[in-house]
């Protein structure tokens, strides 16, 4: 346990128990970004998922429509802190888009509109584990928070659930993304707190 | 020293409150003495976590205000309505008290001062505390790179470092500030109450040509506003750095 904080009288109701360590609950949706809004229009947007031997398997958005989708109710937590419980999101599965892709690489770079990155082991990916998502709440997924398309990884927090996703690199090696290169956590589970380098 | 210092380990450390200062009706700056500081960049912050005497801790990330320094810092805090730690370290903190942080964090919204291009910097609110660390960065380290700063806010009575700005003004150092009053100006302003706009941006701020570092903090929307204005008027987005807070996002 810290230090006693002299004076200190919590407020928030204690029901924040399913909460990851240090996380609190809001029910707005914050946003976070390093730069502007990328503006990403969906008649020339493109998915490339590229393997380690240089395959490259590609989606236009009809044809990235045309798979088969799901519903995903999630909780997702953001390393500021903020978590949100059952978010609903429409979306295709990391599975439906490795179906056929032949790999074998250990780790994932995602890539966004805008050059941001993120870094992450390609189980991770697996399993019902990720979607490519492009409904929030029933309505189109919004610019600042992704749209028209964000990688949706709620198992781990929320900066690897890359906004305005435009491929995913299948890699031999891991390599750090864009925060992963500036002090936070390579791999980012919000159950054991892994928010910064070291934790 | 600075660039290191977001390299180890970030572990927690148990500050002492040295001293407060009311920064406007309802924002407060907290220095802390901390033994084991190892300084800072401009732009970065902390973590803070109050732990109550069961045991509940909440954890919040605030922007640190002050210039790099071996053995403090200062934290500038707004008071936000049902805000549990913002009301505490706004309100019920006192001198003398223990403070427990971990940092300094973040290596993205970052001012170093070996860079020598103009710095633009757009703050909405609170958000001008992490663009003053810059400020106070530059001077500490008589760094000669043209200053502006526009900053938006409600009502002069909202204004942050109001003296400090002011007086930089009448001293001519080289950090023009232009201010934008969203609901009440003071007496005798020139213009009435309004949003920052492109017209604002382009007097106050850096044409695109002069290839400024561009720093804009505030709320969620303000900042989405303004970067959108600044990518229109042609900066590079990726030489226009942002920090985005909701209302309950990332600095209550």
């Amino acid at each position: 346990m810290g230090t006693v904080s002299p004076g200190f009288h919590p407020r928030r109701e204690r029901a924040d128990e399913k909460l990851p360590p240090g996380q609190y609950l809001v029910t707005d949706f914050p946003v976070l970004s390093a730069g502007p809004t990328p503006r990403v229009n969906t008649g020339s947007w493109e998915l490339r998922i590229t393997t380690e031997t240089g395959q490259v398997h590609s989606w236009d958005w009809a044809a990235f429509r045309a798979l088969p989708s799901e519903d995903i109710t999630v909780d997702i937590h953001c390393v500021t802190k903020w978590s949100k419980l059952h978010t609903g999101w429409q979306g295709v599965s990391l599975d439906t888009l490795l179906d056929g892709v032949e790999t074998s690489a250990g780790f994932a770079l995602a890539r966004s509109y805008g050059g941001y990155t993120t870094n992450l082991p390609l189980p991770d990916l697996r399993d019902g584990q990720a979607w490519i998502a492009y409904e929030f709440e029933g309505s189109p997924l919004a610019a600042e928070h992704g749209g028209p398309a964000r990688l949706l990884v709620p198992h781990l927090y929320f900066w690897k659930s890359a906004k305005w996703v435009s491929g995913i690199d299948l890699r031999a090696n891991d390599e750090p993304g864009f925060w992963e290169s500036l002090g936070y956590h390579n791999y980012g589970d919000p159950w054991r707190e892994q928010r910064y380098w070291g934790d | 020293m600075a660039r290191t210092a977001v390299l180890g380990r970030l572990t927690w450390q148990v500050g002492t409150v040295t001293a407060l200062r009311e920064e406007s009706s309802t924002a407060r700056t907290i220095v802390v003495g901390l033994p084991r500081w190892p300084g800072h960049l401009a732009g970065q912050h902390v973590d803070v976590r109050l732990t109550a005497e069961d045991g509940y801790s909440a954890q919040r990330s605030y922007s640190i205000a002050s210039a790099p320094a071996n053995g403090n810092l200062e934290l500038t805090v707004q008071r936000l309505p049902d805000g549990e730690v913002s009301s505490y370290l706004a309100g019920d903190l006192e001198v003398g008290y223990p403070l427990e942080l971990r940092g300094p964090i973040g290596g993205w919204f970052v001012w170093e001062p070996d860079i020598q291009a103009p710095v633009m910097l757009v703050a909405g609110g609170s958000g001008v505390v992490p663009l003053m660390a810059m400020i106070r960065t530059r001077e500490a380290a008589g760094n000669k790179a043209p200053f502006r700063l526009v900053y938006s806010v409600r009502s002069p009575d909202t204004e942050l470092y109001k003296d400090e700005l002011a007086e930089r003004q009448r001293r001519g150092d080289g950090v023009d500030v232009t201010y934008v009053y969203t609901r009440t100006t003071p007496p005798g302003w020139p213009v009435p109450p309004g949003r920052i706009n492109a017209e604002v941006l382009a007097s106050a701020g850096w044409p695109a040509d002069r290839h400024p570092a561009v720093f804009v903090c505030g709320p969620t929307p303000f900042v989405e506003a303004v970067a959108n204005l600044l990518v229109n008027a042609g900066h590079s987005p990726g030489a226009v750095k942002t920090e985005r807070f909701g209302p309950t996002g990332g600095k209550s």
